[in-house]
């Protein structure tokens, strides 16, 4: 069966991106597999790059990206969310004359389309809230 | 028919109580994250969860809780894997939050 994610919590405050990291992993142990994740609301922050937790803390961009890496799976940022958030690539912080960009490896950013995209093209789509 | 999957704990919001009004014979409960402390019998919520049949609870967010000695009478423990088993026999799948 295809999965699709969405997570509305924050990394670091919520509990609902670890919940989603360990029901994600778990799907795959199961044979099923991940459509896309969709990050929306204080979600965004899974995307990051420059989220520098202590060595004894998971580093959960990081842990998204190898997952996204590793099998294939369509990690997307809402725009909306993210830029209002400082989440931001390199061609958005171009449009807005940013200095910098700091979107993770293997996320991109887009909009509500691919979450509607993803409930067309998915058997599930589970939601994980703040 | 529907798996209802709720994150908060019956004494912080209103989650479960609105999750149960629209609760039909046959749907699926799953208590995961602080929801897990409705799970106890000695919850002020036991008699809205218990000899209820299809009501889980997840294993890894008991045990976070350090309630895993803690009686849950007939509510189903059940690991990530069962709750992924559980997304796949239920649709929709509907998150209170």
């Amino acid at each position: 069966m295809q999965f699709s994610l969405l997570i509305l919590g924050s990394p670091y405050s919520s509990q609902s991106v670890g919940t989603a990291h360990r029901f994600a992993e778990a799907t795959l142990e199961s044979g099923h597999s991940l459509y896309r994740i969709f990050f929306y609301h204080d979600g965004v922050y899974c995307g990051n790059q420059l989220s520098c937790p202590p060595q004894d803390e998971p580093n959960i961009p990081a842990q998204w990206s190898a997952l996204a890496a590793q099998h294939d799976i369509d990690l997307v940022v809402c725009i909306a969310s993210a830029l209002k958030r400082g989440v931001i690539d390199s061609d958005e912080a171009e449009r807005y004359e940013q200095s910098a960009a700091n979107l993770a490896a293997n996320f991109s950013i887009s909009g509500l389309g691919q979450l509607i995209d993803a409930n067309i093209h998915s058997d599930r789509v589970i939601t994980f809230g703040p | 028919m529907t798996l209802h999957i709720v994150n908060k704990s019956p004494d912080q919001t209103q989650c479960l109580k609105d999750c149960l009004r629209v609760f039909r014979p046959g749907d699926g409960l799953l208590l995961i994250e602080d929801a897990v402390y409705g799970a106890l019998v000695n919850s002020p919520y036991a008699a809205l969860l218990q000899n209820r049949p299809l009501v889980y609870a997840l294993i890894a967010d008991i045990e976070a809780r350090g309630l895993s000695a803690m009686d849950t009478g007939s509510i189903k423990r059940i690991n990530d894997k069962q709750f992924v088993d559980l997304t796949v026999q239920h649709s929709p799948v509907q998150s209170w939050y």
